[in-house]
């Protein structure tokens, strides 16, 4: 296991150093002197504009001015954001539980619906449940989420009037920041109601997020089970006389699970995507909103930051899936080791 | 065997004969290319079809509902935008963006990613790790989030999204045409032509290449697909086609406001989007199932 997690490790250095020229790049490459994309319409004086030049470091050749950009982003500096000029890890960091808790609902919901749909269609297979099931899993993989969403708006806020329209609890309720995630959050306060408040704040973001994952998750689980209920040992459950329940759910959903496994840990990335498109929807105060403002408000550290630090979440997430995919299946950890 | 032109002329008819057996086997699948085909003929004769100019403004009929509403004019089918622009028009018109947008995509990140991949595949060594470590790169940022930050940089507008899209959607290709490669490679046929002497540009592009196209037919087919969602994100997120053209997220972003006055400004261009989308990716799904050699029974 150890040997399996070094190597993996080994496998992403690269690409944290990729990531950090990427983010170290974004800034040389803007069209236009640093300066005065940073000083944007104000304009500077010409004393002024080398002094800044000289204390951003930018008058140093580039391999150094790199080089100081790694030192940096070793101690946790990645800057101070221009627009509010608090530290971008700072901003970030304040952010990031609301898109997980937001990712996570999605998640949740992707899951608690996908894997049943996809079994009942693997078990109908070819009847009209099936193909129900299926064309529906595919129009929601067709889904431009931003219109899903404001769809949803329309029917379920503003019709029907079941779920409020954007952000995370009602401005009624005060509710102390201590982990950040809400649900949690009003659980601890002694406010009345604010749970609820949240929950109901929750839904729409959830299932609007959560929509593509579950289409995927549907289908995957279809075709693994598929696959899994044709195998012998399937059969001699069913030759022993358990019920089919027991067949499916205990023996067939085991080994079908680990394909949903590695599907899910591929949607991370797809759903921090997604988290920009809804956050910007539903006004939720998260890092998808956060680097949409960034980027319109020209808040070039801000973009640079947080493209970094979501590129380091994103491998950390897939390094944890490859991990609990070993540990699933420990065949692939034998596999890879005897390479 | 006397004519060999007339041989491969005669297998290539057979191919594609039992390509389009499997095809067709799947309703749905012949359903989404029949779609497919109507939305690139409105495409190609948008300016015959469409009843009015995209961009011309009726005032006097702002926020008309659509023709079987009431207070809808069978003139505007579709109704109007606030603006009083016919929303059928622009819808029509924006196809043309979009499917502009998708093959743009496909085309540029095919291309790149093929050439990448072969080589990576074909010469390994220090090469192919660099370029697959720079894949993985663009792999670890979100595609949206790569995407944005390439128009932050290149500034708004279609040519630039696309050119962002297929930046972001390059690494997949180039995985796939790489692991093809390599399998390829150990083949007798590539050994034999080795022997023979053809060179490495040869090898790479006319053996090697036509053996692993399947895969790449349907990751290009969904990319198609999944280019116009993307495209219609950026322009919904103003980091796309600008206003006023008609592109079908822009249509979106920019009548958001009337979302609850004149819902049908909002609802039809989404329509149009996921209709295509989901035709396409139906289209795909037949595509895999066609040309995977796993699922054939022959």
């Amino acid at each position: 296991m150890l040997h399996f997690l070094i190597s993996r490790l080994m496998l992403l250095v690269p690409v944290f150093f990729g990531v950090t020229l990427v983010a170290f790049g974004f800034i040389r490459v803007l069209p236009g002197d640093p300066v005065e994309v940073l000083a944007g319409e104000r304009g500077v004086s010409p004393e002024k504009h080398a002094e800044i030049l000289a204390q951003l470091g930018f008058d140093k050749p580039l391999w150094q001015q790199y080089f100081s950009y790694l030192g940096d982003i070793l101690q946790g500096d990645l800057g101070v954001s221009i627009i509010t000029n608090r530290p971008v890890v700072e901003e970030f960091f304040e952010l990031f539980p609301a898109t997980v808790e937001l990712a996570t609902c999605a998640i949740i919901f992707a899951l608690i619906i996908g894997i049943p749909a996809g079994i009942i269609a693997a078990t109908k297979r070819g009847t009209w449940v099936d193909q129900g099931i299926m064309g529906l899993s595919l129009t929601g993989y067709s889904m431009p989420i931003f219109w899903w969403g404001l769809l949803l708006i329309i029917l379920f806020s503003n019709t029907l009037g079941w779920t409020p329209v954007s952000g995370r609890l009602s401005f009624i309720f005060e509710v102390d920041h201590v982990t950040g995630f809400m649900l949690i959050d009003t659980l601890l306060s002694d406010e009345q109601g604010s749970f609820w408040s949240a929950l109901h704040h929750l839904i729409l973001p959830s299932v609007v997020l959560g929509t593509i994952p579950l289409a995927v998750i549907a289908r995957q689980t279809r075709s693994a089970m598929l696959e899994v209920l044709s195998e012998d040992y399937v059969r001699t459950a069913r030759a022993k006389g358990l019920s089919p329940f027991r067949v499916i759910a205990i023996h067939a959903l085991r080994n079908a699970l680990i394909t949903v496994v590695t599907v899910i840990g591929l949607q991370v990335a797809l759903l921090l995507a997604g988290a920009i498109l809804t956050e910007t929807i539903f006004g939720w105060p998260g890092i998808g909103k956060w680097i949409i403002f960034s980027v319109f408000s020209r808040d070039y550290y801000a973009v640079q930051g947080g493209l970094l630090l979501i590129a380091v979440c994103v491998m950390i997430v897939n390094l944890i899936v490859d991990l609990l995919y070993g540990f699933i299946n420990p065949r692939v950890l034998q596999q890879r080791n005897k390479t | 065997m006397k004519n060999p032109t007339v041989v491969s002329k005669s297998l290539r008819v057979q191919q594609w004969r039992e390509f389009w057996f499997y095809f067709s086997a799947s309703k749905t699948a012949v359903a989404g290319l029949i779609f497919l085909i109507g939305v690139v003929l409105m495409a190609l004769f948008a300016d015959v079809i469409s009843p009015h100019e995209p961009a011309e403004q009726y005032r006097q009929f702002a926020k008309v509902p659509p023709a079987w509403k009431d207070g809808g004019q069978i003139q505007f089918l579709l109704g109007t935008d606030y603006a009083g622009r016919d929303m059928w028009s622009r819808i029509i018109h924006g196809s043309r963006l979009s499917l502009l947008a998708g093959c743009v995509v496909v085309v540029l990140s095919l291309s790149i990613g093929v050439l990448l991949g072969l080589v990576a595949g074909y010469r390994g060594g220090w090469l192919d790790s660099l370029i697959m470590r720079v894949m993985d790169t663009i792999m670890a940022v979100p595609g949206l989030l790569m995407a944005l930050v390439f128009v932050a940089i290149l500034g708004p507008g279609l040519l630039n999204a696309m050119v962002a899209i297929a930046i972001t959607y390059t690494p997949s290709f180039v995985r796939l045409t790489r692991a093809s490669t390599l399998t390829e490679l150990n083949r007798d046929y590539v050994t034999a032509s080795k022997m023979a002497g053809a060179r490495p540009m040869r090898l790479m592009f006319i053996s090697i290449l036509p053996n692993c196209m399947a895969p790449l037919i349907v990751q290009g087919t969904l990319s198609f697909s999944t280019a116009i969602l993307d495209t219609a994100a950026l322009g919904f997120l103003g980091m796309g086609a600008q206003a006023p053209m008609p592109e079908w997220g822009t249509l979106i972003a920019e009548n958001r406001d009337l979302m609850l006055s004149a819902p049908w400004t909002v609802t039809f261009p989404g329509i149009a989007i996921l209709l295509a989308v989901l035709a396409i990716n139906l289209v795909g799904d037949g595509l895999r199932d066609a040309l995977d050699p796993k699922l054939k029974r022959s």
